[in-house]
C-alpha cells in the first residue's frame, strides 16, 4: 500500500517534470512581422517556437486583435515587433487583452527593433493632412541589411537574457549569423552595382531604405501622400512628368494594390514588378534577399 | 591587361633590339623572358590579393562607420525625446460626428411593441444634428495599469450635456492571462455592446440592443476576463456591477446585478476568422426601472416603473473574410446575435390614479439581428442589415400591460437596412444609410447621411 503511494507518487513528479520540460523546452516568440520571425528562427535555432502575426501578404498597419492573435500573445515569452507604430493600430490592444505580463512595453519579452536603430524620413511637421505619417520616421527598415545586422544583435543579447541557460548557445548563434550575413551582404553589394542610379516609381514610400542600400534613386510616388489611395489626377501628373522625365521601373510591394502600378506600366511601357515585402514561411532572410535582388536585376537589366 | 602590358613592353624590346643574336643567345634571352615573365605574374597576383583584402578591409569600416553613425543618430534621438514633456501626456482621441436624418413619421411617436424603452432608445432628431461628440483620453498609467475616460457631449433639448461613458483602470499583464477592470465601462455581454457607437457598421443601433439596454449596456463595476492558454482563444469572465443604470436602474445598494460570459475564436487559415460569444446578465433587485410608455394622444405618458428580477442571456457570432488575411483594400464581415430577457416583478404606472394602476408582470422578450458589411475598395465598404424582434409578456392586467408599452399589439417588429460607406481615410468615414423600419405598425423610410471623424491618437483595430 505504501509503497505503491509512493509509486504514484514518484510517477506523478515524473510526469510532471516531463510536463514541465516540455513546456520550458522552447521560448515561445511572437513576432508581428515574418522579417523578425525569421531573424529570431536564424538567432534562435532549436532553442525557441516562433509565431508570425503576419504573413508576407498582409500590410502589418491594418492588422486587427483578431482572437487567434489574443491567445497566442498570452502564451509568448517575447515579443519581437517593428516598432515606431507601425503596429499602432492593434498591437497596444492585444497586449492589454493578453493578460501576459511577460511582453508588456518596458519589460523583458517586450522588443522593438526600432529601438536599436536610426530612421530616416523623421517628419518635421505632425499634420494628419500629409498622409498617414509615422511620428517616429519610416517604419519599413527591414530592408537594409546593415539595420538587421544591428537589430540581430540587440535581439541576440535579448534572447540570451531571457533564456540565460543557453546564453552561449545564442552567442554562438549570433557569431554564425553575423559571419554568413556580413559575407552576403558582400555578394549582395557586388551583384547589384548595375542597380546604382536606377531611377524607380513607387506606389508607397516603403522602399526607402533599399533605395539608399542600393543608390536607387526615386523619381515619383503613385499615392499622392502616405496612406491615401492614388487619385486619377495625381496618377495623371505622375505620368506627364515620367514622359518629361523617364524612370526605369515602377516597383510595389506584393501585398499592395497594383491597380494604379499596373495602369502606369502600360501607359508609360516601364516594367512594373511587385516585390515580396517580407519573408515567406518557406525562406529565410538571405534566400528572401537574393530573391529581391534576382528580381530587380532581372528587371533593370 | 596588366599581363597584357608587360608581354606587350616586352615583346616591343624584343623587336627593337637588333636581330644579330646567334640562335644559342636567343634560346638563353628566351627563358630569361620566361623567368622574368613568371616573376611579375606572382607579384601581380600578391597585389591582387592585397588590394582585395584593403578592399574588404575598407568595406567593413565603412559597416562599422555606419553603425556608429546610426547608434549616435539614435542616441541623439533619444536626448530630444527625453527633453520633451509632452511625451507623458495620454493620448487624446476626438470624435466628431454629425448627420441629416429624414423620416416618413414622425420620430418622436415611435415604439416598439412589447418593449418598454429607456436609456438613450430613440430615433434621434429630424433634419441636421449633431451626433455624440467623444472626448478619449487614454495612457498607461505605469507599468502596472492603463485608465481610459471617454466624455461624450450631446444636445438635450436645447442644452448640451456632458455624459461620463466610460472612465476605468485596468490591469496590464497582470500574469496567466488575467485581466481586471474597475469603473464605468461597456459591458462585455454580446459582441456589439463593447464597442463605440462611432465604430458600429450602421447610424444606430440593432433593434434588440434598442429595446433591451437602451442601446448599450454601461455600469460602473469590477471585471475579471481570464484567457486560457490554449491554442484557440478561450476567454471566460465575469462583472459585478452596482445595477445603476438602464436597464437595472435600479437604487439599490451595493453589488446590483452581474454577468458572465464565454467567448471562443480562432482563425481558420489565414482568410478566415470567427469568434463565438455567450453570454448572461442578471438582476435580482430592480427598483423602480422607468421608461417611456405607450403616449395617448393629447394626455400627458403615464411613466410606466418596473420592480422585479430580470436575467438577458445572449449568443454573438462573427466571421470575417479578407483575401491573404490582408483587410486593407477587401474584406468581408458578418455578425449575429441573439438576446433573450425573462423579467418577473410587478409594473406600477406612476403619476396615474389614485390608487396606482399596478399589474404582475412577467416578461418574455427576445430578438436578433444579422449583418454584413462587404468592403470592395479600399475607400468603400456596403452592408445589410435585418433586425427582427418577439416578446410574448403577461400581466395580471392586460391594459396597464399595453399602458406600458408591453403589448406586442400582435406586430412582429422587423427592420430592413442598407448602407453605403466612402472611407477617405482611417480617420473619416462618410455613410448614406437607408431603413425600412417597421418597428411599429406604421412602416418607416429614413434616410441617414453620417459624417464621422476621428482626431488625434490612433484609433484600435478590434476585432
Amino acid at each position: 500500500m505504501f509503497y505503491q503511494r509512493i509509486k504514484i507518487v514518484g510517477f506523478g513528479a515524473l510526469l510532471l517534470s516531463l510536463c514541465t520540460n516540455v513546456a520550458d523546452a522552447q521560448i515561445n516568440v511572437f513576432a508581428c512581422e515574418p522579417e523578425w520571425a525569421a531573424l529570431t528562427r536564424m538567432l534562435g535555432g532549436d532553442l525557441v517556437k516562433v509565431y508570425s502575426a503576419t504573413t508576407a501578404q498582409q500590410d502589418p498597419h491594418h492588422i486587427q486583435a483578431r482572437p487567434s492573435l489574443i491567445a497566442k500573445a498570452r502564451r509568448a515569452k517575447l515579443l519581437v515587433c517593428t516598432g515606431a507604430e507601425l503596429e499602432v493600430g492593434w498591437l497596444p490592444l492585444l497586449l492589454r487583452k493578453s493578460g501576459n505580463g511577460n511582453i508588456q512595453p518596458n519589460s523583458m519579452g517586450h522588443f522593438m527593433a526600432a529601438d536599436f536603430i536610426s530612421l530616416l524620413e523623421k517628419p518635421t511637421v505632425l499634420d494628419r493632412s500629409l498622409g498617414d505619417i509615422h511620428a517616429a520616421g519610416n517604419p519599413h527598415f527591414h530592408l537594409d541589411p546593415y539595420r538587421i545586422l544591428q537589430i540581430a544583435e540587440a535581439l541576440a543579447l535579448r534572447l540570451q537574457k531571457i533564456d540565460s541557460m543557453n546564453s552561449a548557445l545564442y552567442q554562438q548563434k549570433l557569431l554564425n549569423f553575423t559571419r554568413e550575413w556580413n559575407q552576403a551582404i558582400a555578394q549582395w553589394e557586388q551583384r547589384a552595382k548595375p542597380l546604382r542610379d536606377m531611377r524607380i516609381v513607387v506606389s508607397h514610400d516603403s522602399w526607402i531604405y533599399l533605395e539608399q542600400w542600393l543608390g536607387l534613386k526615386k523619381v515619383a510616388t503613385l499615392e499622392p501622400k502616405p496612406g491615401i489611395p492614388p487619385s486619377s489626377t495625381h496618377l495623371s501628373k505622375v505620368l506627364r512628368q515620367l514622359k518629361q522625365n523617364p524612370a526605369d521601373m515602377i516597383l510595389f510591394a506584393s501585398y499592395q494594390n497594383d491597380k494604379s502600378a499596373r495602369w502606369l506600366a502600360k501607359k508609360t511601357g516601364l516594367p512594373s514588378i511587385g516585390l515580396p515585402f517580407s519573408v515567406s514561411d518557406k525562406e529565410n532572410l538571405i534566400q528572401w534577399f537574393d530573391q529581391l535582388l534576382n528580381q530587380l536585376l532581372e528587371i533593370g537589366s | 591587361m596588366r599581363k597584357a602590358l608587360v608581354t606587350a613592353a616586352i615583346t616591343a624590346t624584343i623587336l627593337n633590339s637588333s636581330l644579330v643574336f646567334a640562335e644559342s643567345e636567343t634560346e638563353s634571352i628566351k627563358q630569361q623572358l620566361n623567368a622574368l615573365k613568371k616573376d611579375y605574374e606572382q607579384r601581380i597576383h600578391a597585389l591582387e590579393a592585397r588590394l582585395l583584402k584593403t578592399e574588404e578591409n575598407a568595406k567593413q569600416a565603412n559597416t562599422k562607420a555606419q553603425q556608429v553613425e546610426g547608434k549616435l543618430e539614435q542616441s541623439n534621438t533619444s536626448r530630444s525625446a527625453l527633453t520633451s514633456r509632452n511625451n507623458f501626456n495620454p493620448a487624446i482621441s476626438l470624435i466628431l460626428d454629425g448627420r441629416y436624418g429624414s423620416f416618413g413619421n414622425d420620430p418622436e411617436a415611435y415604439e416598439l411593441p412589447g418593449f418598454a424603452l429607456g436609456g438613450e432608445a430613440g430615433l434621434g432628431d429630424k433634419g441636421l444634428s449633431l451626433g455624440h461628440s467623444e472626448l478619449i483620453m487614454s495612457a498607461n498609467i505605469d507599468d502596472k495599469f492603463y485608465g481610459q475616460i471617454t466624455l461624450a457631449l450631446a444636445e438635450h433639448e436645447g442644452a448640451t450635456e456632458v455624459e461620463l461613458e466610460e472612465a476605468f483602470i485596468q490591469t496590464l499583464g497582470l500574469g496567466n492571462g488575467m485581466t481586471v477592470k474597475a469603473g464605468r465601462f461597456f459591458s462585455e455581454i454580446g459582441y456589439l455592446n463593447k464597442q463605440h457607437a462611432h465604430v458600429w457598421d450602421f447610424a444606430d443601433a440593432p433593434l434588440i440592443y434598442r429595446g433591451l439596454f437602451g442601446n448599450s449596456l454601461i455600469d460602473d463595476g469590477v471585471q475579471f476576463t481570464y484567457i486560457a492558454p490554449t491554442a484557440i482563444f478561450l476567454q471566460l469572465g465575469s462583472e459585478i456591477l452596482s445595477g445603476s443604470r438602464h436597464p437595472a436602474a435600479g437604487r439599490s445598494n451595493g453589488i446590483g446585478a452581474w454577468t458572465v460570459f464565454a467567448d471562443i475564436g480562432g482563425d481558420i487559415g489565414i482568410e478566415h476568422s470567427w469568434q463565438l460569444g455567450f453570454s448572461h446578465w442578471q438582476t435580482n433587485d430592480i427598483e423602480g426601472r422607468e421608461s417611456g410608455g405607450h403616449a395617448h394622444e393629447g394626455g400627458a405618458a403615464e411613466t410606466p416603473s418596473f420592480s422585479g428580477d430580470s436575467k438577458i442571456n445572449g449568443l454573438d457570432l462573427v466571421y470575417k473574410w479578407a483575401p491573404n488575411g490582408n483587410p486593407k483594400n477587401q474584406n468581408f464581415k458578418f455578425q449575429f446575435e441573439y438576446f433573450v430577457r425573462k423579467e418577473n416583478g410587478v409594473v406600477t404606472m406612476l403619476d396615474s390614479g389614485p390608487p396606482l394602476e399596478k399589474t404582475r408582470y412577467n416578461g418574455d422578450q427576445k430578438g436578433w439581428y444579422a449583418q454584413t458589411t462587404y468592403k470592395f475598395a479600399r475607400q468603400w465598404q456596403t452592408g445589410l442589415r435585418y433586425d427582427q424582434l418577439d416578446s410574448n409578456n403577461r400581466g395580471s392586467d392586460t391594459d396597464i400591460l399595453a399602458e406600458a408599452g408591453l403589448d406586442n399589439e400582435g406586430h412582429t417588429p422587423k427592420r430592413y437596412s442598407a448602407m453605403l460607406e466612402w472611407l477617405p481615410s482611417e480617420f473619416s468615414r462618410v455613410r448614406l444609410q437607408y431603413n425600412r423600419d417597421k418597428s411599429y405598425e406604421e412602416a418607416d423610410n429614413q434616410i441617414f447621411l453620417q459624417y464621422t471623424m476621428s482626431l488625434g491618437s490612433h484609433a484600435a483595430h478590434q476585432f
